[in-house]
């Protein structure tokens, strides 16, 4: 059962308490952008089976988003934080970086 | 290849059974072929199989990572139908269910199909509409279904209780050719199949890169070195993603898991396969007594090939009350496998920006029942260049040009 802290309201919430969100960090296209960038945003998701920055909403709880980084191929929980970040905390990117050695980094 | 059959039974009866031969060899790889498929799961083999008997390319390797049919293939819930809405899913999953039909006879090689009947239980007003939809549908399409009403039900299904509370059944969309297959027999006798016309099955063989000289695929590395091929077929299911990534491009597709459970074996009570929708569980009866059960896919990426446990109380909350006698059953054993899920929840049979290199993934929820039709389509694609009828609607590029076969509305979850 995965288990995840929301940030702001500090609670371990397992995963009946919250509702996936999918890719994180998504850049948003909208009218005007070419049909690929548009395709792009809409369907080709990254799945990596690997080190993967997701959405999560703290459904049962305070209700916010917020985001995480999980690894997809052992479930483990790097960590969360809000969801205003632009980019994954550099605090947060050095842990999983000493975690996993191969990890390719953030984009 | 020896042929099966009652004589040959007999034959080995007198010969204390020593004379049955390996229905599959163990092959190094050659130095290059023709066609290399990736993945021999059901799909990947049906693929084989059609491209050496409809259009006679027999140099061909199946490569595995892990061992045969090992995937999705084993994991599903073994349920057949073909009572979809869309034209184009109607289309290759009554082709498969069409082969199915003859599959035993056409590989000899005994697949158990029982087309036992199926039934999808309409427990909102919303899905009585909805399946009424569906019936019409089919009708067009010249799929045979019906609406079955409430009493209907109940006859076919006497263990069920249509005046739940909570669920109460309203009416049923029912396939009477609809049923089960035994999963493993599909992958070993496509397999058995393709190793009669010369195919090399290579099992515990990892592709780890794609090779391309000017956008057109050369071959691939693998843990057992480089082996060249003219066409690569990619048909991998949970890690299509990597498998395009490796090709240097990207797939509508995430992974996510997808669960189902048997009960302990009890005596026959259940002759068709049940589909509840609503509450996200479906049930049928295995030729060994278990209550063979499908649950709901977990909501976030996932290769674990486990899925969460609090699905499974809600499926079997909700199958309790529709089926109050197997609240005292134990459940014996639950397992997950990785499905490819596209945004219109259909699959892909396509070229790809790799030239000759193409791609069957995207089955999501319901890849067993169509194993025959999308080995017919992929292996027609992979012959020809140029997708079939069957395949031309279910391009790759169809996310950009917004022409969706949008099944996810049409069959929910249970597939």
């Amino acid at each position: 059962m995965l288990i995840l802290e929301c940030p702001y309201c500090g609670v371990k919430a397992d995963e009946t308490e919250l509702s996936p969100g999918y890719e994180a960090h998504l850049k948003r296209y909208g009218p005007g952008s070419s049909p690929e960038e548009f395709e792009a945003y809409m369907f080709a998701r990254k799945n990596p089976k690997g080190v993967h920055f997701e959405r999560w909403r703290h459904a049962y709880g305070c209700g916010k988003w917020f985001l995480a980084a999980r690894c997809t191929a052992t479930l483990e929980v790097f960590g969360t934080y809000p969801a205003q970040s632009g980019e994954p905390p550099a605090e947060l990117q050095a842990k999983i970086k000493a975690k996993r050695p191969n990890w390719e980094g953030y984009k | 290849m020896k042929r099966y059959s009652v004589f040959a039974i007999a034959r080995e009866a007198m010969n204390y059974h020593l004379g049955w031969e390996k229905a599959w060899g163990n092959p190094e790889p050659k130095k290059d072929y023709d066609v290399i498929i990736v993945g021999a799961g059901g799909h990947g083999l049906a693929t084989a199989y059609y491209l050496g008997k409809n259009h006679g390319i027999k140099n061909v390797a199946i490569i595995e990572k892990g061992w045969l049919g090992g995937g999705n293939t084993g994991r599903n819930t073994t349920i057949i139908r073909s009572n979809y809405l869309q034209d184009p899913s109607a289309a290759i999953y009554d082709k498969a269910l069409k082969l199915y039909e003859g599959l035993s006879q056409d590989l000899n090689y005994n697949v158990m199909f029982s087309p036992r009947g199926l039934l999808m239980l309409a427990q909102t007003h919303h899905e009585v509409r909805g399946y009424l939809r569906t019936v019409h549908a089919n009708m067009l399409q010249g799929v045979t279904t019906e609406y079955i009403s409430p009493a209907r039900v109940k006859e076919l299904v006497p263990i069920i209780n249509i005046d739940g509370p909570r669920y109460p059944v309203l009416g049923a969309l029912y396939q009477p050719r609809g049923g089960t297959g035994r999963h493993d027999a599909v992958a070993w006798g496509y397999a058995r199949a393709c190793a009669a016309m010369g195919m090399d099955i290579i099992q515990q063989t990892e592709v780890t890169a794609v090779r391309s000289e000017a956008g057109v695929v050369k071959g691939v590395e693998t843990s057992k070195g480089f082996i060249g091929c003219k066409k690569l077929g990619v048909v991998v299911a949970g890690h299509s993603g990597q498998l395009a990534e490796m090709g240097g491009f990207r797939l509508p597709i995430e992974a996510v898991a997808l669960q189902a459970l048997v009960s302990e074996p009890i005596k026959p009570c259940m002759d068709v396969v049940v589909m509840a929708n609503t509450v996200h569980g479906y049930m049928s009866q295995s030729d060994k007594g278990e209550m063979v059960i499908g649950g709901g896919t977990d909501g976030f990426n996932n290769f674990t090939q486990r899925g969460s446990f609090h699905h499974v109380e809600e499926t079997l909350r909700a199958l309790i009350e529709t089926f109050p006698m197997i609240s005292r059953l134990k459940m014996l054993r639950q397992w997950g496998g990785i499905v490819d899920m596209t945004g219109d929840r259909s699959p892909i049979i396509s070229k790809t920006p790799l030239g000759n290199c193409f791609f069957n993934c995207g089955w999501g929820t319901g890849g067993f029942k169509a194993i025959p039709g999308s080995g017919w389509a992929m292996a027609e694609l992979m012959a020809k260049g140029e997708p079939g009828p069957l395949a031309e609607e279910f391009s790759m590029w169809r996310f950009k040009e917004g022409k969706f076969i949008d099944e996810s509305v049409a069959a929910g979850v249970a597939h």
